[in-house]
């Protein structure tokens, strides 16, 4: 057994302790699963919501964009600046009418506002959908990152299998308290993975950061700019992606429910100034992209630069500690996912849509069952099916951004009608359906599901300002 | 409306304008600042803004708005 390994299973089953460690003297109801209770501080919900944005796409993918495509990976340091920003307005307003009305999960802000069963079966069903490619990538990144740490020595089935019933077990005892725990052990290796490798080898190879980016000045200028080394994303494309992933991104169930954990809208307020912060350590991650662009090239698959990188440049037991920051960087967000994926069905379609008399015991004990049937759903997938993940994800993003005229218009604007939001829903949907399985996104230069949004929104706006006024819940 | 919220509102139209709608502008290496291309320079130096401009938003909202009552702790 070499040193990389015992460093990243030490680390995942630590993990996995810490996390089942977490839930220990709580007395575990639906409210204490999903939303810890609404205790959380400012510390510790800058800590959960970065751990449901530093995903292994994070990891892996920005730098794996960096080094392929060059500037459009830019978009990934945009979007959460814009989404922090959206947040400062739209969280506080949201954790005040979940206390309000005890609300736990998205589906449960639409049945309440809109007066309609339907309505949250339908944006349950849809968040669900978008969950599990979602979870599906970070099981599959979870996998390729240990395979590669371990020079081959665990082969990437078997490691996603280990962090599959690892993070079932956390998940399964302690709910979102777990996870939260367990993303402290996650920032903290992330940032001095990131931090050592972003700084590290630009410095090693060229000597400063300016050099570095003079080096590909003289080799590749285009590659700085957009649309960088793709064929088909320039600004147009940047912005439109930007302003979409920007707008949808509380939109995801998982990050939208996590909104309700905090102890007060003034916490929620405040976390939504300083996140933005967390958007630096995604710049070294450019870097090591930009680093491997030079250094590296030919790599016949993008994503894997980061990694292949450390291991031409750094010791095994670093390569080691690399590959455990990644797994646990998988182990969060998929915790997260599947908790409130579980939550979706169990609240939203079984007992809003079956059973609506159902005790609160056995809604509690359905999303625990869920947990193990959804994960091991997402591990079937990623293993039969592991190359239609991305298409899926995309697919996924767009569909939860569709949200947001519901979510937004809800909270600021008493007119916003059931029937406008359900049909706007809808056509969003349909929308993004047909231009990304006809081959057709970007439209017009635009992103495929920042058309639907704009069409979306334009049929909630107008059927709503013809309809009756509803009473408002902020 | 009340008026810490409207100059809040103002605020967070910064990062938009700045990290979006600028960009057509601003996609260019030249000028190279601190070593870094133009246009990832640009895009950082607002990131790094942001939360400089969003505790300015809160702060007019504390300065200017009603206090709230209730509910939170």
């Amino acid at each position: 057994m070499n040193i990389a390994l015992i460093i990243i299973f030490g680390t995942i089953v630590l993990s996995a302790f810490v996390g089942i460690f977490a839930g220990r003297k709580v007395k575990m109801n639906l409210e204490n699963w999903t939303v810890a209770g609404r205790k959380f501080g400012l510390i510790i919900i800058w800590l959960l919501m970065a751990g449901e944005i530093y995903t292994t796409f994070t990891f892996l993918g920005a730098s794996g964009w960096t080094y392929s495509k060059g500037a459009p990976a830019y978009y990934i340091l945009v979007y959460g600046a814009l989404a922090y920003t959206l947040s400062f307005f739209i969280l506080p307003a949201l954790w005040k009418v979940g206390k309000r009305h005890g609300l736990h999960t998205q589906p449960d802000y639409f049945i309440k506002r809109y007066d309609s069963r339907s309505l949250g079966i339908v944006v349950a069903l849809i968040g669900v959908f978008s969950i599990i490619p979602y979870l599906q990538l970070q099981l599959a990144g979870l996998g390729f990152i240990v395979e590669v740490a371990s020079n081959g020595a665990i082969a990437s089935n078997i490691a996603i299998l280990i962090g599959f019933v690892l993070t079932c077990a956390f998940v399964y005892t302690s709910g979102l308290r777990g996870a939260a725990w367990v993303a402290i052990i996650k920032d903290v290796m992330m940032i001095l993975a990131v931090g050592v490798v972003g700084i590290g080898v630009p410095l090693i190879y060229f000597g400063s950061f300016g050099k570095m980016f003079d080096a590909i000045i003289a080799k590749a200028p285009q590659h700085l700019i957009f649309p960088g080394s793709s064929p088909n994303m320039d600004v147009t494309w940047v912005m439109s992606t930007a302003l979409l992933t920007g707008l949808g991104f509380y939109m995801w169930p998982h990050v939208f429910g996590s909104a309700f954990s905090a102890k007060s809208d003034k916490i929620i307020k405040r976390n939504a100034v300083i996140m933005p912060f967390y958007q630096i350590p995604i710049l070294l991650v450019f870097l090591v992209g930009f680093t491997a662009f030079l250094v590296l090239p030919g790599l016949a698959n993008g994503d894997l630069a980061f990694l292949e990188l450390v291991n031409k440049t750094y010791p095994a037991w670093f390569l080691g500690f690399v590959g455990a920051a990644g797994a646990v960087t998988a182990m969060v967000p998929s915790a997260i996912l599947v908790l409130f994926a579980s939550t979706l069905i169990a609240k939203n379609v079984y007992q809003t849509g079956f059973n609506p008399g159902a005790r609160e015991e056995t809604v509690l004990r359905l999303s625990r069952l869920m947990v193990l049937v959804i994960m091991a759903f997402a591990l079937f997938f990623a293993f039969l099916f592991p190359n239609e993940l991305v298409p899926l994800l995309i697919l996924g993003y767009d569909g939860v951004c569709q949200f947001f005229p519901g979510v937004v218009l809800g909270l600021f604007w008493k007119r916003v009608s059931r029937t406008g939001v359900f049909i706007g829903l809808i056509a969003g949907i349909a929308v993004v359906a047909v231009l990304i399985l006809s081959g057709n996104d970007p439209f017009l230069g635009m992103n495929a599901g920042f058309v639907g949004l704009i069409i979306n929104s334009l049929i909630t706006l107008g059927i709503s300002l013809g309809a009756k006024p509803k009473e408002s819940l902020v | 409306m009340q008026k810490g919220t409207k100059l809040a509102l103002m605020f967070a139209a910064i990062p938009f304008i700045m990290l979006v709608f600028a960009l057509p502008l601003v996609n260019r290496i030249e000028p190279v600042i601190l070593g870094f291309p133009f246009l990832l320079f640009w895009i950082l130096a607002w990131v790094v803004l942001t939360p400089g401009v969003l505790g300015l938003a809160y702060l007019c909202e504390k300065k200017y708005n009603a206090p709230d009552k209730g509910e939170d702790e």
